[in-house]
């Protein structure tokens, strides 16, 4: 028997394709590793980062049009406001009922709480479209929690925004918190319990300090997604105006001083937002959590099981009636959907039905491009910062920079984009959708990827070397395979995250239409569309997003086991 | 003073697959400075933790001063537990962390700055107080653990590995003061390590564990001089092994018949004639001569390998019947052999053991794993 050949005689593959052996030849040459670095930086600047702050700049003197619009002003200052004030008090709640709810499922011992687990993602998946049509008919609407009161409970409004950010942002803290939780070393709180602290006091005197960094991670997602989102909040405002509301009022609207107003806004928006972000990193760290005061009798019987048992009940049954139900309280009208033949239009395509199925196949391809091409141009970058190849400083600017389209409002992000874009004409609008897209994904992806990459040892790749593996075949044999499912998780969380992508696309494009966006059309007042054909519209995407949700998991179980 | 007793502990994990603790028993005295010894994954760190609650057995009894103490979580049973990677909060400086303890049980602040300084000046850190985790040494991470874990006022001390991830000079040193801190303020210890040198400097008694089991209890004296069990012998200090039987029994000992037609005289009388055993002698206790000397238990053979080991020689022997055979001789005292040199090598009938041959074989019995 050969080296390498198992006994059924197939030979084990080591990649040694002509082809494999290439790129291992090239990429021993310091000039092309340095192509191959400079690239995706300067894709970075020229694709992703620059475009949506270059559009604002060129744009930048119909700001006049705002100063001289003291009403135009005044509302823009007061939406910019509501933003502000809306995200920081959506982050803090999310913090407070995701907190416990992460502990409880870490620290439980049920094997349901991996269900429960599943069940925390739904709003994450679930395109916020759709959300917000479901949120909007459990607290708004007649078949709704207001059929138990006379009149709608939650009308339009800033509470319904209040509720459907604290919605989609509390799976975001509790994948944070439950990831920080299982990579953290138990040991510390081990330590404080052999020493005489309660549970509670562990818990608050060490467990969170040190997993302040996921605190403040939680924080900034939950943040970042409050300040951008667009389509859901869109659909619950009413009349009540935020900053992403307001630019998309003002385009619909087609007013005078609309220019002014939305380079106005969307700078004000961004630049706070990165403010705050900067701050956030450089000062959070030194925030001391309070931990002075210890009064263990108290936090004894606090740790106490009967008291844990009804803080996971109200955690429970918080998630259930503010987050879970209301989030899937869209599928009613989909099953009316099934009695009354709507379903069967939707299979046939016919009708409204065909623009839909075309929506849907424009989403997945959109989405499916930009994921492919985030992950060709994220991953190399990601190595850079994880690596801090280009030394600790730049490295750093570069990993605060990467977040920046996170936080940057996706409607405004998506007007700069166009402004930009539009400068040259010939672009056509599908790769604006895609370069969109993978301006607002791309985040998501690096962070994944660099973390995955950090937290492989350097040792492994310098024995990799040692042994004879050129840079090429380091990557491929070794951080590929440790890091493939933080990639694939990257990657997935690109791809959802696209499909449900409103506010940038209904900024950039006139013609073509995502499904997100076709959704926001039919739950327009006057759009002739009926509550079984809208539910059913939500429904499909739902049920999809509940695929690739279950998909996640399953290859993630799969890593476990390994 | 806490007196600790183990009543047929029992634990076990993945739903009965491995046996961590297999029955155990022991108990330990008030006072005393006890090891639980044995090689990687034998169960002496889950045992401890099962001592300090951390872990829960499945089955058995664990009581402190003739108290159940199953049901009490940790932070009730009055104990201190030093990490094997002596877990300080990476985010408190050196006093915040010694001072913990007493903070949670809500001591008086009076109170509490004395014991502070009371143990730091004890460890020889009081001038760090202010450094963080980062900034210390092992040795001074140990120290820092160690004044946290007597800081909150506990009788009975739990150490893991304490000195495991320390420089061979510093174990060294630190192994006595760590034993004269715990007589000094007249604790009750248990230590677990799989260095039997460590163990057996330190203890007044000592627990080989093996595979979930506790092979034998004793001093260090009498592990070593009566080791009851071939594992213990193996683990405890070098052997040398040689296989054999058993071909007279009498008042004054017996018979053992090694390879190759060797015959040796033992004291040991407590085997049957026609058994199948193992003659375990210890390196240093053989005699070494050059050339063809009769001597009482003489087996001729040559010096195979010589390494100079500091304060002593290790010979590797082969025998006439192909054994082989390590001999330790000290460096300053005798003359030296060299390779390739025929010698004599003879021991004393009554400081030699033996053993009935393993079922298992000799080879699994003395595997470390």
């Amino acid at each position: 028997m050969k080296v390498g050949e198992r006994k059924s005689g197939r030979k084990i593959d080591l990649g040694d394709s002509a082809f494999t052996k290439f790129l291992d030849s090239l990429s021993s040459k310091p000039i092309i590793r340095y192509m191959v670095y400079s690239c995706a930086v300067v894709s970075f600047f020229g694709l992703i980062l620059i475009p949506p702050i270059l559009g604002i700049l060129l744009k930048w003197n119909t700001m006049g049009q705002i100063f001289e619009n003291p009403d135009l002003m005044s509302r823009a200052t007061t939406a910019i406001s509501s933003s502000f004030a809306i995200a920081i008090f959506v982050s803090l709640i999310d913090l407070a009922a995701g907190l416990p709810m992460a502990w409880f499922i870490t620290r439980g011992r049920s094997r349901w709480l991996n269900v429960l687990d599943t069940f925390t993602d739904i709003p994450f998946v679930v395109p916020t479209v759709t959300l917000g049509y479901s949120l909007l008919l459990f607290w708004s609407g007649p078949e709704g929690v207001s059929s138990l009161f006379e009149g709608s409970l939650v009308s339009p409004g800033w509470l319904l925004i209040i509720l459907l950010h604290f919605t989609f942002s509390f799976p975001v803290v509790v994948r944070v918190m439950v990831g920080g939780l299982l990579d953290y070393e138990r040991t510390y709180e081990e330590a404080a319990r052999t020493l005489g602290a309660a549970p509670l006091t562990a818990d608050r005197t060490i467990t969170l300090p040190i997993l302040k960094p996921s605190l403040i991670a939680s924080f900034t997602l939950a943040f970042a997604r409050s300040i951008s989102e667009t389509g859901a909040t869109m659909m619950v405002a009413g009349a009540f105006e935020n900053g992403p509301v307001l630019i998309n009022n003002l385009k619909t609207a087609g007013e005078t001083g609309y220019e002014g107003a939305l380079v106005f806004v969307s700078f004000i928006l961004i630049a706070v937002s990165c403010l705050m972000f900067l701050v956030i990193r450089l000062l959070g760290t030194r925030l001391k959590i309070p931990l002075k005061t210890i009064r263990p009798a108290i936090e004894r019987k606090l740790s106490d099981h009967g008291v844990v048992t009804l803080r996971n009940g109200v955690t429970l049954l918080i998630f259930l009636v503010l987050v879970l139900i209301p989030s899937l309280f869209v599928a009613l009208p989909a099953i009316q959907a099934i009695s009354d033949g709507t379903i069967n239009q939707a299979i046939t395509a016919t009708g409204v039905w065909e623009g839909y199925w075309q929506s849907l196949g424009l989403s997945y391809f959109v989405g499916t491009i930009a994921t492919i091409l985030n992950v060709i141009l994220g991953l190399p970058m990601a190595v850079l910062i994880a690596r801090r190849r280009i030394g600790t400083l730049s490295s750093t600017i570069l990993d605060v920079l990467v977040n920046v389209p996170m936080i940057v409002p996706s409607i405004a992000l998506g007007i700069s984009l166009s402004f930009f874009w539009k400068s040259f004409a010939f672009f056509p609008e599908i790769w604006l959708l895609i370069l969109a897209h993978m301006s607002i994904t791309y985040p998501y992806f690096v962070r994944s990827a660099a973390s995955a990459v950090e937290r492989i040892s350097i040792d492994l790749e310098e024995a990799a070397r040692t042994l004879g593996s050129r840079p090429f075949t380091v990557f491929r044999t070794i951080i590929l395979p440790l890091t493939k499912y933080s990639l694939l998780a990257g990657a997935i969380m690109v791809f959802t995250r696209s499909i449900s992508e409103t506010g940038a696309t209904l900024a950039v494009v006139t013609e073509l239409q995502t499904v997100p966006v076709l959704l926001v059309s039919w739950v327009k007042p006057g759009s002739g569309m009926s509550p079984s054909q809208i539910g059913l519209g939500c429904g499909f995407l739902i049920v999809l997003s509940f695929i690739i949700l279950l998909i996640l998991r399953l290859v993630a179980r799969g890593h476990q086991h390994a | 003073m806490p007196e600790v007793q183990l009543v047929d502990v029992t634990k076990t994990f993945e739903k009965g697959k491995i046996v961590a603790v297999d029955n155990v028993s022991f108990r330990v005295q008030d006072k005393e400075y006890f090891s639980l010894i044995g090689p990687s994954g034998c169960g002496k760190t889950t045992l401890l933790r099962i001592v300090a609650g951390l872990v829960q057995p499945d089955e058995g009894e664990i009581r402190i001063e003739n108290k159940l103490v199953n049901p009490i979580p940790p932070e009730d049973r009055s104990i201190g537990f030093v990490f094997q990677t002596y877990a300080l909060f990476p985010h408190m400086n050196v006093w915040d962390n010694v001072t913990y303890g007493p903070r949670v049980k809500a001591w008086g602040n009076k109170e509490r700055t004395r014991i502070g300084r009371e143990m730091l000046e004890m460890v020889r850190l009081y001038e760090r107080l202010d450094a963080l985790p980062s900034e210390l040494s092992g040795g001074m991470m140990q120290r820092v653990a160690l004044a946290r874990a007597l800081a909150a006022g506990a009788k009975l001390l739990l150490l893991d590995e304490p000195l495991g991830a320390l420089d061979a000079k510093i174990r060294f040193e630190l192994r006595y003061e760590l034993r004269k801190f715990v007589k000094d303020l007249g604790l009750t210890a248990i230590h677990v390590t799989h260095d039997q040198g460590e163990a057996m400097a330190i203890s007044d008694r000592i627990a080989v564990m093996r595979k979930g089991k506790i092979l034998q209890v004793g001093t260090p004296q009498e592990l070593y001089m009566k080791p009851q069990h071939i594992f213990v012998a193996h683990f405890i200090g070098e052997s040398n092994f040689l296989e054999g039987y058993i071909t007279e029994v009498d008042k004054n000992g017996s018979l053992v018949k090694l390879r190759g037609r060797l015959t040796v005289h033992v004291s040991d009388k407590t085997k049957n004639k026609g058994e199948r055993v193992v003659l375990m002698v210890r390196p240093e206790t053989f005699k070494m001569e050059e050339g063809r000397k009769k001597r009482v238990n003489s087996m001729f053979g040559h010096i195979e390998k010589f390494r100079f080991e500091g304060t002593n020689i290790r010979y590797e022997v082969i025998l006439e019947n192909e054994d082989r055979i390590a001999i330790i001789r000290p460096t300053l005292i005798g003359e030296w052999f060299n390779v390739g040199d025929k010698v004599t090598v003879s021991f004393s009938p009554n400081k030699s053991y033996i053993f009935t041959y393993p079922s298992k074989g000799l080879r699994e019995e003395l595997t470390l794993e």
